[in-house]
């Protein structure tokens, strides 16, 4: 796809998804919101995954500390958003600064592990806490206010904040992939030995990029929080981790859009057959291997296959990096 | 000449019971192309990396530009200017061979803790990068994705990244590996060419690149440098000549036959 038909097929997302609420059921809406809050942990999953080749299984764990965080504010009477979602930031980044500091000095096999360990840890920690609710968590008495004149407690007023909050996050992901930073951080990827050699300091970029992911799913928990009014553990299990790694795999790592729809496919998928079925994990199971056998490159690229192929190019004239390649996940 | 630009003192370095740095003393001066040859197993691989940083030596100093590198990181020490080239190609796969370089270029900078702006929309590090990739040969496959240059297209990519760092030395660990006869011209060409802009350590296990570009060759055998020289001074080497009348020795008889033609 082209610079413009690129930009186009994401404006036509976009008004697709600004569409739900018209049909008119709130049940939709709701499911959308779910979908636009998960995917944005899934895009968070990617940056690492599939953009710095960190196979992380620990997102779950800040999406809950952005949860809690907000949960607590909240049940304490600070009620603007303004103040509690950058809070709720800001601590997830404060922990994964600690958290990355020590397991990105581990690597591969040894990196899923210590980031799956220390997401237990953070679960543990909750379910602790009796005052909380142990592991059934607590609820929250009412939804953060971004403006006074918008009714949060409105469902579609909340799934487009939600939205407006997703496609910024897009954004910012996008440019920072690409930016001078994302090139350290995709040499990182692709030859971590060669990065050192050419004199970047890795580890710190590591580091950074391990804390905006950190961050962006901290939001994602202070949205959850909101949408269902109440947080509990199960948020930061590490099945809930394993979800996430499914939605980017679903979607296609490397393309930070792709786990979007990774999560839409899940999300629709596991609201569907769970209906109809309680062993919906089992034909989860079987779509996430025809997923892998039929598309060999990723959902997004399928999707976008319609479009007439053409050479990539942008303003400069020219690319720094090939177009989404498989990465991460799907080259191991 | 009294202030060498690499100066290695009783480096050791050992494995378990194997000592594959014995005691090394090795200097580099400015503006020289040294060459590094051994048979294999001398402990050119573990000189390598302990004069990059990978791996930490047991004992001695590796001093560069009078100060001591030799608990310095990897990455601090290609910051000094201290550039490498791998034996086994080691570049950014899914990179364009621009991208490859400009990341190099980028290298420079203090630092790339830049989010926003679009890296392919810096001029300031395309066009360094494109001069590198015309400087070795590799003009017009800028847009090409790394993985899929040709071999001796690496090779020259290697150059072209560790030159983008503007280094005041060369580490250049066997550039010519695996090249066909074509490739091994223009890749000479390259070296001669390299030859009056930077000061090179050279290892290479082609005896008539070393033999015919060298300023200096050192001999390293079992972890030391068992003689250091002209080139003339190295073939009539009798030490050296028993080292390689092992295994190398029609390789090293070869060479001395080619230059006699000269």
């Amino acid at each position: 796809m082209s610079h413009h038909t690129r930009i186009i097929f994401y404006l036509a997302l976009i008004a697709l998804a600004a569409c739900v609420p018209a049909l008119g059921d709130v049940f939709y809406t709701r499911l959308a919101t779910q979908i636009a809050i998960y995917g944005m942990v899934a895009m968070s999953v990617d940056l690492l995954v599939g953009y710095t080749g960190l196979l992380t299984f620990g997102q779950a764990g800040f999406f809950g500390i952005g949860a809690y965080v907000t949960g607590i504010l909240s049940t304490h009477g600070l009620h603007s958003a303004f103040l509690v979602w950058p809070a709720a930031i800001l601590v997830t980044m404060l922990v994964a600064l600690v958290i990355g500091a020590l397991a990105l000095r581990t690597r591969g096999f040894q990196f899923i592990m210590v980031t799956l360990a220390f997401a237990q840890m953070i679960y543990y920690f909750w379910l602790s806490q009796r005052s909380l609710g142990g592991e059934n968590g607590f609820s929250i008495p009412k939804r953060n206010v971004v403006f006074g004149f918008l009714n949060m407690e409105d469902h579609t007023t909340f799934y487009y904040v939600v939205l407006v909050l997703l496609v910024l996050v897009a954004i910012f992901s996008l440019r920072l992939v690409n930016s001078q930073f994302g090139m350290v951080i995709r040499g990182i990827r692709d030859n971590e030995r060669r990065v050192f050699a050419i004199g970047f300091p890795a580890f710190r970029y590591k580091l950074a990029m391990f804390c905006i992911a950190g961050g962006i799913a901290g939001l994602a928990g202070a949205l959850m929080a909101n949408h269902t009014s109440h947080v509990g553990t199960d948020m930061m299990s590490w099945q809930q981790s394993g979800n996430f790694l499914a939605m980017v795999i679903l979607g296609s790592s490397g393309t930070l859009i792709g786990p979007i729809l990774g999560a839409a496919v899940f999300t629709v998928f596991q609201q569907v057959v769970s209906d109809m079925s309680s062993h919906w994990l089992f034909y989860f199971g079987l779509l996430i291997v025809l997923r892998i056998l039929l598309f060999k490159g990723s959902l997004f690229r399928f999707l976008s296959a319609a479009v007439p192929a053409g050479q990539e190019t942008t303003a400069g004239g020219g690319v720094l990096i090939d177009a989404p390649r498989p990465a991460g996940l799907e080259t191991e | 000449m009294s202030d060498p630009l690499l100066s290695v003192r009783g480096l050791c370095k050992r494995f378990g019971a194997i000592v594959a740095t014995d005691n090394l003393h090795l200097d580099v001066a400015r503006g020289e192309m040294h060459a590094l040859i051994g048979p294999n197993g001398a402990g050119k691989t573990t000189l390598i990396g302990q004069l990059t940083g990978e791996i930490r030596p047991n004992d001695g100093t590796i001093h560069f530009d009078g100060s001591d590198i030799t608990a310095l990181s990897v990455d601090a020490r290609a910051r000094l200017g201290l550039a490498r080239s791998f034996q086994i190609s080691s570049v950014f796969d899914t990179f364009t061979a621009e991208g490859n370089v400009a990341l190099s270029v980028q290298a420079r900078q203090t630092h790339s803790f830049k989010f926003w702006t679009p890296a392919a929309s810096i001029a300031r590090l395309r066009q360094p990068a494109r001069r590198k990739l015309s400087a070795v040969g590799l003009a017009g496959r800028d847009g090409t994705v790394a993985a899929d240059l040709a071999h001796g297209e690496h090779r020259q990519l290697e150059l072209a990244m560790a030159l983008a760092t503007e280094p005041r030395m060369l580490l250049l660990d066997e550039p010519m590996a695996g090249l066909g006869i074509h490739e091994s011209k223009a890749m000479t060409a390259l070296l001669q060419s390299l030859k009056s802009q930077f000061t090179i350590l050279l290892i290479e296990h082609d005896m008539d690149v070393v033999f015919s570009l060298a300023d200096l060759i050192s001999v390293l055998v079992g972890g030391r440098i068992i003689a250091s020289g002209t080139p003339d001074e190295i073939r009539a080497n009798a030490d050296v000549r028993y080292a390689y009348l092992g295994e190398d020795s029609e390789e090293f008889l070869a060479t001395e036959g080619g230059h006699a033609s000269h």
